[in-house]
Formats: C-alpha cells, structure tokens, sequence
C-alpha cells in the first residue's frame, strides 16, 4: 500500500505558515531541488529527514508521515485486529492514531519487561543476595521456633540461639541493604534496556545515518559525537557506536563523499565498479552508501549487515522496504544465501508488498584469516538500491517481506511462522 | 546403635539449628561443610539419611547427587536436597538425579523433622 499523500501535506503546511521552499529546505538541510521533488510526491522521506520536518512545519511527526492515510490504516492492518482498518480509520481517524500509539507504548513495555527479566534471571549480583537472604530467614526462622517450642531450654543453649538470631538478623539488615543499593544502581546507570546494537541504530537513524562530522578530514569528532548523544546510556553502548563510528570514518576517507556521489552516479550505482574504482572491497561500498545523505542525486537506498546467526548487526531500512526491529528477519532475503557461499557477490531483483522495486547486492566476505581451529566467524552485508521508472531490467523481481509475522505471501516455502496480516479471527 | 543423619550445609547457624532438632527426636548428626569432600564424607559416614545442599564451596550439590546415585553403596541412600532456589527446574533437576525429597528454604522445623524420619522409614520398609 503506497501513501503518496506526505509530501502534499508538506507542501500545505509549508504555504499555510507562508513559508518560502528554499528558506524550509535550508533549516533542515536539504536542498530546495530536493525538497521540491519530496512536495511533489516523487521522493519518499522518512526517519530523521521527516522528524526536521515535522520540527520545522511545528506538527507531530507521525501526523505529517501519516495523517489519517494509507500508512495509517496499514499499521492498523499490522496490529493483526478485526477486519476493515481502512472504514475504522477513516471514521475514526483520532481513535485510528490513539490505538496506534497504545500498540507502540505496549512494544516498547514488552521491551523493557524483557530486558528486566534477563536481568533478573541473569544477575549474579542479585542471585547471590536472594541466596544469603534465604539462607539468613531460614536460620532464623528455624532457630526462633526453637526457642518458642522449647520452652524447658537451658540457659546456655537459649543463650546461645538468641545470640546466632542477632548474628543472623544483622547479616539479613546488611543483604538487605545491599539489595537496595544494587537496585538503586540498576535504576541509575541502565534505564534504557535496548541492546547496544540497538541504541547504536537510534544513534544513526535519529542522526539520517550521515554524518558532517565524519565525512570532513580530521577524525577527532568521534569522542563529541558520543558524549553529546543521549540515546548512549550504558558503556556497552558507547563502545558500540564507537566501533561503527571509527569504521564509516575509515570508509569516509577512503571514499569521500562528494567525489563518490559524482562517481556513483557516473556508473548507474554499480558497486562492483565503485569497488574497483576505489580499490576497495564490495562491503566497503555497501557501508558508503549506507551512510550517504538523502540528497535529490542519490537513489534512495538502504542497506543491512548479519552475522553467521542472522542476527541483524546493521540496518538503514529503505522506502518502501521495511525491516524487523527485533526477531528474525525474512530468510528469502539474499543477505543469508550470501553467507552460503562466502567471497560470492549475489545480485537479485527484489519487490514488496508496497510495491517497491530494488536492485539487491549482498555479499559475505571469505574470512582471510580463517584457519582449521578456531570458530568460523563471517558477516553478511546487502545493499539495495532502487530502481528508478526507467529501469529497464527484464529479470522477474522476487517478492520479500520483512518478517513472517509481518508478510502476507502466501505458500512461501520459507515461512516459519503464521502472519498476523492473514491470521483468521 | 541410633539413627544417624549426615548433614552437608555450609551455613553455621542453619547447621546448629537443624542439629539441634534431629538430635532431641534421637539422631545421631554428623557435619560436614564442604563440597569438594562430601562424597568422601559420605563414604566414611555412612548415614541412614543424607541431608545435602545445593549451593556448597567447592562443588554443587547436584554434582554430587550424581555421583552419590552412581555409586552402587550410595545409589538408594535417603537423600534430602536443601536450596535457597526454589525453582521449579531445580527441583527438576533434583528429581532427574534421583533425589529422595527436596525441601526449600526457609523450611519449618516440623517439616525438617517429618521429611527425615519418613525418610528413614521408607528406606527400612
């Protein structure tokens, strides 16, 4: 379902606020072409470029990229409820939103709940303490019914029984205390529950993925970037972006970008010749594109990586071809048949439900350092690039979803679990 | 010759409270407080009732109950498990082990008591 209606909603706001398209494009740091070409519907937005937006034209972001419209009633559809979201939608478009943002404020609780529950489950900290306070009751509660069920005990042994009671209630006072401390910790240093992995993609996507502090030579931005970043809470966090960080400034240097917007477009996006150009590896490039701005002489693209788990250590998702925030994503993608066969570019035609049409690289670099001991260690990237209306490949696209919970394609062989889009109620 | 109960438990008070209930019903109560030796305790006591924690210095209680179920001397000894983690697959596991009974603390004294001499009489029957 295509809603073609975001960049209308743009243009109006903009004239009712009399402002000028050039002054808008500016603040938010487009160019007037390109703004132009987004307030004619020929370019989709979404994520940060759509949040400066949203900032700049004073409305919520999820009404200008959604406003009652298609979007709105496919993710309706999502939530996997009673059938016509599109009539509810339309009749009730507040309830339609206020539905929506419940449904949002539940994931996001289910997130937390689980991250709590790993801490608690796995804790050593706390596992410990809950030891030494059973332990602790245990003793004092079977040594004080001693003492109330024993009424003819000598004065030694009750001596003696009240005394390992104030030894015990004492230890129990400290664990205690120490519990809260430990609490007390958790709340302060870790309120954000997300994985690394992803606080680091709330990092790039809040920031458009490119960043002007990377691209200019220099490369002493890194240590400002992480300290001025909110989304950063925890240390495992930190370290994580910095790790990504310090490599698009590698490929940033070795690809600079506006010598490689003018080569890109030079070779009709052909990563292999970029890769020969630049001397590079094909995932080298994949990373370019994947921190390139939005900008009127780019394609829109997008761009994910995986380890040999399918876990999804990467991900700019792209217009019109969504990606799973958590769970598995879908196995017909040619980022998993990359890893089957390491050092073999792949190249496919992909589809989706939203009618998006891509040109998909992937690859898995053959591991140089690999030897008979040790574990197999192999990461997978996919870059995608969409094809604009004068693409003339004659190839079949192949259909793809995001996720099966997610994907309506029927009899798909690949299928590990029912969608909730097809689910009978 | 009385009934006697080995009792492997590192907490000293819990030791002093749980030896001072059986040997008022009669038991004779041997301690010991390290895992890495139980089995050899075990061997040296031979009890007619073993009451075994899960969490010891030196070694776990379940690796223990194993090794005790493997050895043909020990493999019908009553055995009582004590834990402080009351989880359901740590009873599970007990019980995959071939553990007698497994009791959680904090326990009552009456059921400390119940659960030894039943015990006792179930491996005399």
């Amino acid at each position: 379902m295509r809603d073609v209606a975001v960049g209308s909603r743009i243009r109006q706001k903009r004239l009712d606020l009399g402002l000028r398209q050039a002054d808008l494009a500016k603040s938010v740091g487009i160019s007037a072409s390109y703004l132009n070409l987004i307030e004619h519907n020929r370019r989709r937005i979404g994520g940060a470029l759509l949040t400066r937006l949203a900032d700049a034209l004073e409305m919520d972001p999820q009404l200008l990229s959604e406003g009652g419209s298609a979007r709105l009633v496919e993710a309706l559809s999502a939530l996997g409820g009673p059938e016509r979201a599109d009539e509810f939608a339309g009749r009730f478009p507040d309830w339609a939103q206020f539905l929506l943002a419940q449904s949002r404020r539940i994931t996001a609780l289910e997130e937390t709940i689980s991250g709590l529950d790993d801490r608690l489950t796995h804790d050593p900290v706390l596992s410990e303490k809950m030891h030494d306070v059973l332990s602790t009751v245990s003793a004092i509660r079977s040594t004080s019914s001693i003492l109330v069920d024993t009424p003819e005990l000598d004065a030694e042994w009750r001596a003696r029984f009240h005394a390992n009671i104030d030894a015990e209630s004492q230890r129990l006072a400290e664990t205690s205390a120490a519990m809260a401390a430990h609490f007390d910790r958790l709340g302060q240093s870790d309120r954000d529950f997300a994985t690394p992995l992803e606080a680091a993609y709330r990092f790039f996507d809040k920031r458009g993925f490119s960043l002007p502090e990377i691209e200019e030579p220099g490369g002493a931005a890194i240590t400002g970037l992480l300290d001025g970043a909110p989304e950063i809470t925890t240390p495992d966090a930190r370290a994580q972006v910095q790790q990504m960080l310090e490599r698009y400034a590698g490929i940033a240097e070795a690809m600079p970008l506006e010598p490689f917007v003018s080569d890109t477009n030079e070779v009709r996006h052909d990563p292999a010749a970029l890769a020969r150009h630049y001397n590079v590896s094909l995932e080298d490039v994949f990373l370019r594109f994947a921190h390139l701005p939005l900008r009127a002489d780019l394609p829109e693209m997008g761009y994910v990586a995986c380890d040999l788990a399918g876990g999804l250590t990467m991900r700019r998702a792209a217009p019109g071809f969504a990606m799973p925030r958590f769970g598995a994503a879908c196995p017909l993608w040619p980022l998993f048949a990359a890893l089957t066969q390491p050092g073999r570019p792949l190249r496919q035609r992909l589809t989706t439900s939203e009618g998006a049409t891509y040109a998909a690289y992937a690859v898995a670099p053959a591991d140089p350092i690999s030897a008979f001991e040790g574990p197999t260690i192999l990461q997978a990237s996919m870059l995608l690039i969409r094809e604009d209306a004068e693409a003339t490949s004659t190839d079949p696209p192949h259909f793809v979803g995001a996720s099966c919970r997610v994907c309506s394609k029927a009899n798909c062989a690949a299928r590990r679990e029912g969608s909730i889009l097809t689910r009978q109620p | 010759m009385g009934r006697s109960v080995l009792l492997i438990e590192d907490e000293p008070n819990i030791v002093e409270a749980i030896s001072f209930i059986l040997e008022r019903d009669g038991w004779t109560v041997r301690i010991h407080s390290d895992g890495a030796t139980a089995t050899d305790a075990v061997a040296r006591t031979n009890p007619d009732v073993l009451i075994l924690d899960v969490m010891l210095p030196g070694r776990s209680g379940f690796d223990i109950l194993k090794d005790l179920r493997r050895n043909g001397a020990t493999a019908n000894l009553p055995i009582l498990m004590l834990t402080a983690r009351g989880q359901t697959k740590d009873r599970e596991m007990a019980e995959s082990y071939g553990v007698s009974q497994f009791m959680t603390k904090p326990f009552s004294n009456a059921e400390m008591l119940e659960t030894v001499r039943a015990l006792a009489a179930e491996a005399k029957t």
